[in-house]
């Protein structure tokens, strides 16, 4: 069991509120996701050439003491790179101009226990272990802005309960899942995958999701395409949802094994695993609830 | 008739239900109103007393499950398993129901006003089940008695494996499963219409429903099958 959540305003003056809108939407879908919570928030996209990493230094020795500005300062050092960071506990998203690909490098080369929890323009991803309660606390979710986040709180069936195993997965840039469910085939997927090339970080199920369905996009399918794909790749049970810097998509296998539940106003698309996680939302009662079909594609724009 | 009022805003689910539960008596009959149910599971499960219960908003899985004699109506979406299990009684959902609608249901009327999610009425034991909507795939699998009417259409495998319940259909029919066939309706199945129809309060041509029930191919074992179906 695990409950997934996600939210896009449509009305700009609601950006401010995402998290606060969020964190109770979070905190309902306790009890299907007690172990761990994450969320990945998508807002205004860096100018150029900029990237951001969000980065997690829960697993190495000096966790939430992690020395950032000494990475900055190593970074300039080593690479000539200058970078911003903006540090939250043991969580850091770290901002620079150079290929994203250069930075990773040398933080696998100088931080092997650094994990990059995320990469691109838009994207900032936190997560870890602990109740959605105490995770949304950490991070102060409840400050966080943007047009739209998928947020995820995890029963661990599949592997094991740790922080690189929460949920939102992301693969190449700006594009994350969160997953309820379990697959039957992921090392199958993960073998299709290997010889393209494709490096995985956990043996989580859901991650051999995302990088089969990242793959797709990068090998120029549309979203409609690769999800496509999904049906015919995936075996199991899953209800996904999906984000991108400008949309967020579902997607539920087709047995509906897992549960899902939209409320939409004039002013937010808000999804839940149930709608409990919905009712404190404003104006709820008029919103139009509805269940979404197995086997179809919802996607909705920011 | 005395009116009781529950907010579940401010009050436990726990003491509502042991309210419906434990503390009517059965000799007064009441009316309870349930507030802000806010996708709550397990409200107004097994009650056993002639009370109408009804509750303002979204109620969460397994509403009114295992439910006798009461009348519970829900004035908005139920969420997985609605009277799963109601032994007698009517349950009353006024928007959409998810998965497992009725499941196993043995006795009493469940009436969804909307469309219905996956496996409405599986293994259904005698209920019977009016939709007013639409029906998901597995609706009717292995259902064994009971009458369920579907208004709108139905997802694959329709009254899959059925055995003695009998399915109404209004509209397409997506895929039978397997051992489901249609059946020509005689004018008893349009009286059972007509007459599920008048307690849903839903006004439809009984005539334009076909009727669906078990072709019993898989009753017996056939040594000679060969496992083909």
């Amino acid at each position: 069991m695990c409950g997934i959540v996600g939210l896009l305003v449509k009305k700009p003056a609601l950006k401010q509120q995402l998290g606060q809108l969020m964190v109770p939407m979070l905190i309902g879908m306790t009890e299907r996701g007690p172990d761990s919570a994450g969320l990945a928030v998508f807002a205004e996209p860096l100018k150029g050439s900029a990237r951001k990493l969000s980065l997690y230094s829960g697993l190495t020795e000096a966790g939430a003491d992690f020395d950032w500005h000494g990475l900055t300062h190593g970074l300039q050092q080593h690479l000539g790179v200058t970078s911003t960071i903006d540090v939250k506990h043991n969580h850091a998203v770290l901002s620079f101009e150079v290929s994203p690909d250069i930075v990773k490098k040398w933080l696998r080369e100088h931080h092997p226990k650094l994990h990059i929890l995320s990469t691109g323009q838009t994207i900032d991803l936190y997560k870890d272990i602990g109740t959605p309660s105490m995770v949304s606390d950490r991070y102060d979710f409840s400050s966080l802005t943007g047009s739209h986040l998928v947020g995820h709180t995890r029963m661990a069936t599949e592997s094991a309960v740790t922080p690189d195993r929460a949920h939102p997965f992301t693969a190449g840039e700006d594009f994350c899942l969160v997953h309820n469910g379990s697959l039957s085939n992921p090392y199958g997927l993960r073998r299709k995958l290997e010889p393209h090339g494709i490096h995985f970080d956990t043996d989580n199920d859901t991650e051999a999701a995302c990088r089969f369905l990242e793959w797709r996009l990068r090998e120029g399918d549309d979203l409609e395409t690769a999800l496509h794909a999904g049906f015919e790749e995936l075996d199991g049970f899953f209800t996904f949802l999906m984000g991108t810097p400008d949309k967020l998509a579902l997607i539920r296998d087709p047995f509906a094994c897992k549960p899902a539940v939209v409320a939409e106003t004039d002013d937010y698309v808000a999804i839940a695993s149930e709608f409990r996680s919905l009712a404190h939302l404003p104006d709820v009662k008029h919103a139009k609830v509805f269940e979404p079909a197995p086997e179809e594609m919802y996607v909705w724009n920011a | 008739m005395e009116r009781v009022s529950f907010d579940l805003a401010s009050t436990p689910l726990r003491e509502v239900n042991q309210f419906l539960y434990q503390k009517l008596q059965a000799e007064d009959e009441r009316h309870v109103e349930v507030h802000n149910p806010d996708g709550a599971h397990n409200i107004a499960v097994g009650l056993d007393q002639p009370v109408t219960v009804e509750i303002h908003g979204h109620a969460g899985y397994y509403a009114a499950g295992m439910n006798k004699k009461a009348h519970v109506i829900v004035h908005g979406s139920a969420g997985t398993g609605v009277a799963e299990n109601m032994m007698s009684g009517v349950v009353h959902v006024k928007g959409f129901a998810s998965n497992g609608a009725g499941a196993t249901a043995h006795g009493g009327l469940l009436v969804i006003d909307g469309d219905a999610g996956l496996r409405c009425g599986i293994s259904l034991k005698g209920a019977d089940i009016v939709v007013g909507g639409s029906v998901g795939s597995f609706s009717g699998f292995m259902a064994q008695a009971g009458r369920m009417v579907i208004c709108g259409n139905a997802g694959d495998a329709l009254g899959d494996s059925l055995y003695e319940a009998v399915i109404y259909i209004r509209g397409e029919v997506k895929s039978l499963g397997a051992d489901a066939q249609f059946e020509p309706m005689t004018d008893e199945d349009r009286a059972t219409v007509a007459d599920l129809l008048r307690q849903a309060g839903l006004q439809h041509d009984p005539a334009s429903f076909k009727r669906i029930a078990s072709a019993r191919s898989l009753y017996h074992w056939n040594a000679d099958a060969n496992q083909e179906y």
